[in-house]
This record gives C-alpha cells, sequence and structure tokens, in this order.
C-alpha cells in the first residue's frame, strides 16, 4: 500500500471523520457565541468611547484604553491569561457534547478570552458605524422628549448597525479563523483535532508511520472547511458591500 | 491586584531577563523578515490583481482567498510538519516567517490592490499615450501616487502581524510569547503569571500601540483632505 493510500484511509475512516466534523461544529459554535457576546460588549465600550461626557467621562477613558490594551496584543496571550485566572463556573465542568469535564472546562476559558479580545475589535467596527449616524438624529430625537438611552437604542445604534452589517460579517470570517488559537490549550475544535488526528496518525494509515502524505491530506481536508466556511461569507460581504454603496 | 506589586515575582523575572529580551528579539526580528517578505510577495500578487492579462489576475485572485480565508495556525503548522516530514525541515524561525509572510502577503496584495484602483483613470491614459512601457507606468507614475493612500493598512499590517508572531508556539517557537509561558510553567522558574503576562503586553502593547496610532491618524488626516478636496470642487 501506498503512503498516500494510507493517508486516504485515516481520512475515509468513518470515526476519524465524524471526529473532525465535531471539530468543526465546535469551531463553528465557539465562533458564533464570541461573536455575538463580544458585540454587544463591543456596543457598549463602542457608546462609552463616543459619548462618554460629564460624569462619564472616566467610563469613556475606561474604554478607550480597554480597546487600545486589547487591539494591541496578541489573542494568544489573554488565552493564557484567562487559563490561569478565568475559572470555569460548575455548568462547564462536567461531561459534554463528547468533551471530558477538563476539556469543557478549557473551552470555556478560551471562549470567555476570544470574547474579551473580539470585543475590543467590535467596538471600533460599531464605532464606525456610529460616526455615519449624522447629527441631525441626535437632535431630532432629543427635541421629541427622547431620552439618552431611548435614542441610543431606537434610533442611533440600528442605525449604526445597519451601516456595519458588511463589516461584521466580515469579522464572523476573523473570528473563526481566530479561533484555531484555542488549539494551544485544548484539542476541541478543528484545528487543534486535524493535528490531533496527524498525531496519531500512524494507527489509522496501516503503515506504522506518519508520512509527509498524511499531513496533505488531513491539512487539506481542515483547509478545505475553513475556505469553504469563509470564502462563502467573503462572497457574502461583497455583495452586502455592493449593495450599500 | 497585589500580585502585580509582589516583589519576588519580579525578581525572578528580572533573573529571566535575558530570556525575555531573547523572546523579545526573536519576535521583532521574525516580524521583520516576514514584513519584507509580505511587501515583495503583496507588491507582486498586488501587480498582478490589475494586470491586463486574466490569467496574472486569477492566479492573484486565488493566491488572496486562500490566504485570506483559511488561519495563519493552519498555515504554519501545515507548512512546518509538510516540511518535517518531508526530510526538509528549515528550523522553526524560518518557517514562521515563511507562513507569516506568505498569510500577511495576501492582505498586502488587496492594499495594493486598493491603492492602484484608487488612481484615476486619466493617470493611466497620460502614461500609456506618452510612450511608458507597462513597467515604468507602474513604478514611476501610478506606485509613487499610491504611496500615501497604502501607508496607513500597511502600518496596520505590520501591527497584526507582530501580534501573530504568537502562531510560532504551536510549533514550539521562541518568541515573546512562547518565552512568557515557559517562562510561568517552567520548573525552575515556574509561577509569577501576573508579572510575566503583564510584561509580555506591556513590550507587545509598547511596539504596536504607537504604530497603530500613527496609522489612525494618518488615516484621519486623509479622509479629511479627501473631504475638503470634495468641497472645494463642489464649490
Amino acid at each position: 500500500m501506498s503512503a498516500f493510500q494510507g493517508s486516504i484511509q485515516i481520512i475515509t475512516n468513518r470515526n476519524v471523520l465524524i471526529y473532525l466534523l465535531k471539530g468543526t461544529v465546535f469551531t463553528l459554535i465557539i465562533s458564533l457565541i464570541a461573536v455575538a457576546v463580544s458585540l454587544m460588549i463591543g456596543s457598549l465600550l463602542a457608546l462609552l468611547r463616543n459619548y462618554g461626557r460629564g460624569p462619564a467621562k472616566i467610563l469613556k477613558v475606561l474604554a478607550t484604553a480597554y480597546i487600545e490594551i486589547f487591539r494591541n496584543t496578541p489573542l494568544l496571550l489573554w488565552i493564557f491569561v484567562c487559563l490561569i485566572f478565568v475559572s470555569a463556573p460548575s455548568f462547564m465542568k462536567r461531561k459534554m457534547w463528547g468533551l471530558s469535564s477538563v476539556e469543557a472546562g478549557l473551552l470555556y476559558k478560551g471562549c470567555v478570552a476570544l470574547i474579551i479580545y473580539t470585543a475590543a475589535v467590535m467596538a471600533e467596527i460599531v464605532r464606525g458605524g456610529l460616526n455615519a449616524v449624522s447629527k441631525g438624529q441626535f437632535e431630532a430625537a432629543h427635541s421629541q422628549g427622547f431620552s439618552t438611552v431611548q435614542t441610543m437604542t431606537s434610533i442611533v445604534l440600528p442605525q449604526a448597525f445597519h451601516h456595519i452589517v458588511p463589516t461584521l460579517l466580515g469579522q464572523v470570517i476573523t473570528t473563526i479563523k481566530d479561533s484555531s488559537f484555542l488549539a494551544n490549550i485544548a484539542v476541541i475544535e478543528l484545528m487543534a483535532r486535524t493535528r490531533q488526528v496527524l498525531s496519531g496518525a500512524y494507527n489509522y494509515n496501516g503503515l506504522g508511520q506518519i508520512n509527509v502524505s498524511d499531513v496533505f491530506v488531513l491539512f487539506g481536508f481542515a483547509f478545505l472547511i475553513y475556505f469553504i466556511i469563509d470564502f462563502m461569507l467573503s462572497v457574502i460581504v461583497r455583495k452586502l458591500r455592493k449593495k450599500i454603496t | 491586584m497585589s500580585a502585580l506589586f509582589d516583589a519576588y515575582g519580579w525578581y525572578k523575572i528580572w533573573n529571566y531577563r535575558s530570556g525575555f529580551l531573547r523572546g523579545l528579539g526573536t519576535t521583532l526580528l521574525t516580524a521583520l523578515f516576514a514584513i519584507l517578505m509580505a511587501l515583495v510577495a503583496g507588491m507582486i500578487f498586488g501587480l498582478m490583481a490589475v494586470s491586463r492579462k486574466k490569467i496574472l489576475r486569477a492566479i492573484s485572485r486565488v493566491y488572496v482567498e486562500f490566504f485570506q480565508n483559511t488561519p495563519i495556525l493552519l498555515q504554519v503548522c501545515f507548512l512546518y510538519y509538510a516540511l518535517a516530514f518531508s526530510g526538509n525541515s528549515i528550523g522553526i524561525i524560518p518557517t514562521g516567517i515563511i507562513a507569516l509572510g506568505l498569510y500577511h502577503g495576501a492582505y498586502v496584495s488587496e492594499v495594493f490592490r486598493g491603492g492602484i484602483e484608487a488612481i484615476p483613470k486619466g493617470q493611466f491614459e497620460a502614461a500609456q499615450s506618452q510612450g511608458f512601457s507597462y513597467m515604468d507606468e507602474m513604478r514611476i507614475i501610478i506606485l509613487p501616487q499610491t504611496v500615501k493612500i497604502i501607508l496607513p493598512p500597511l502600518v496596520n499590517q505590520i501591527v497584526n502581524l507582530t501580534k501573530n508572531t504568537a502562531a510560532l508556539y504551536i510549533i514550539g517557537g521562541s518568541d515573546l510569547i512562547s518565552v512568557t509561558y515557559s517562562f510561568v510553567t517552567g520548573e525552575k522558574t515556574g509561577g509569577a503569571y501576573v508579572p510575566a503576562y503583564f510584561l509580555c503586553g506591556v513590550l507587545f502593547f509598547a511596539f504596536c500601540f504607537p504604530l497603530s496610532r500613527l496609522a489612525s491618524t494618518w488615516e484621519a488626516r486623509l479622509k479629511k483632505k479627501e473631504q475638503t478636496t470634495v468641497i472645494t470642487r463642489g464649490a
């Protein structure tokens, strides 16, 4: 049997395939949760950075500091930091979704890191949208008796979000790619699982050793999955951009 | 908070200072060589993207889409293992430089393309009417005009690339992040998490923050200029 046939044997192994596809599902879940939660935190940060004045000035300074700190340091640093300083709540410290209790805890910590990191990026994206909302909108809302909070939630933010839909979707692509950094601390998502399968490739290819073709086939499979997901998203992003301009 | 002012932790770090400095040096050197490579790759593929030959445009598109739509970590790992298991290992840092250079080259390529496409058509036509060859047209007329448009996003790429040197950790790198992690988990050095991560973060921040600021100030100034020209044109 040739090395290449052995590699094909790995990737067509039912258990390996399911293992990798489950990893893909984890990649997607992690990314979607990270995007959703970081968008909420990011919106708050953006509002504070843009409109914090008077007694809220201190919040403006804090939000600005947060954004700049996280945008200018690597994600992996925050993953390592969360590994130590975040403790997983009890509902994340049990066996779940085919993960051991330790892995579930690591999943939680990794997600927290991805969220606090992405929140800073989201804040800048939302700020871009806020700045595109014309001043007249604020004045009109105030003249109609809207409070500041009401103005933000029902007039300004919806318009801001409308402007940034393509950029937000683009950030989903980035976050899917960033989620691979979780491979540094746990074997949960696609990137880590691809490496894991490779390290045990000699068990599956029937050759008793790892060959370079195993690297090509396994990583090729992972490249393909990431590419299909991200490329489809990027096509949608481009279409939306064209529509808006 | 108290852990941040733990004298014993800082004392340990001081003892390990040469390790941190070497890590910082590795990160900055890797970033430097990778950005040079990204510039070369980005310029080549960026020019291909605006070429008149369809095949060159197609090659450039495939390059950009592939590298932008898959994770840098997967690319680094793939390159490292592919070289290692075929018996052609070139070492961790050169592997990292190539992988980071190619990954960011895709972004730089888009920056160049955007810069060239922003130049008014008249400039190309004028250059051609004056008998410039394609290469001279690009070199003498078009590229110099793109510089101010592409500088801010290029500086942003330097920042992102420097942060992405963290990808070396997975293949056993000796960059700043890897050094920090082996310091806090090392048997002899272990512990002192807070000061070590704080130091690592401060070093990254000290390098990246001024560059990001520079990029955004330039960008803002550029936008302002554009608006004023639009206004004067309108008036």
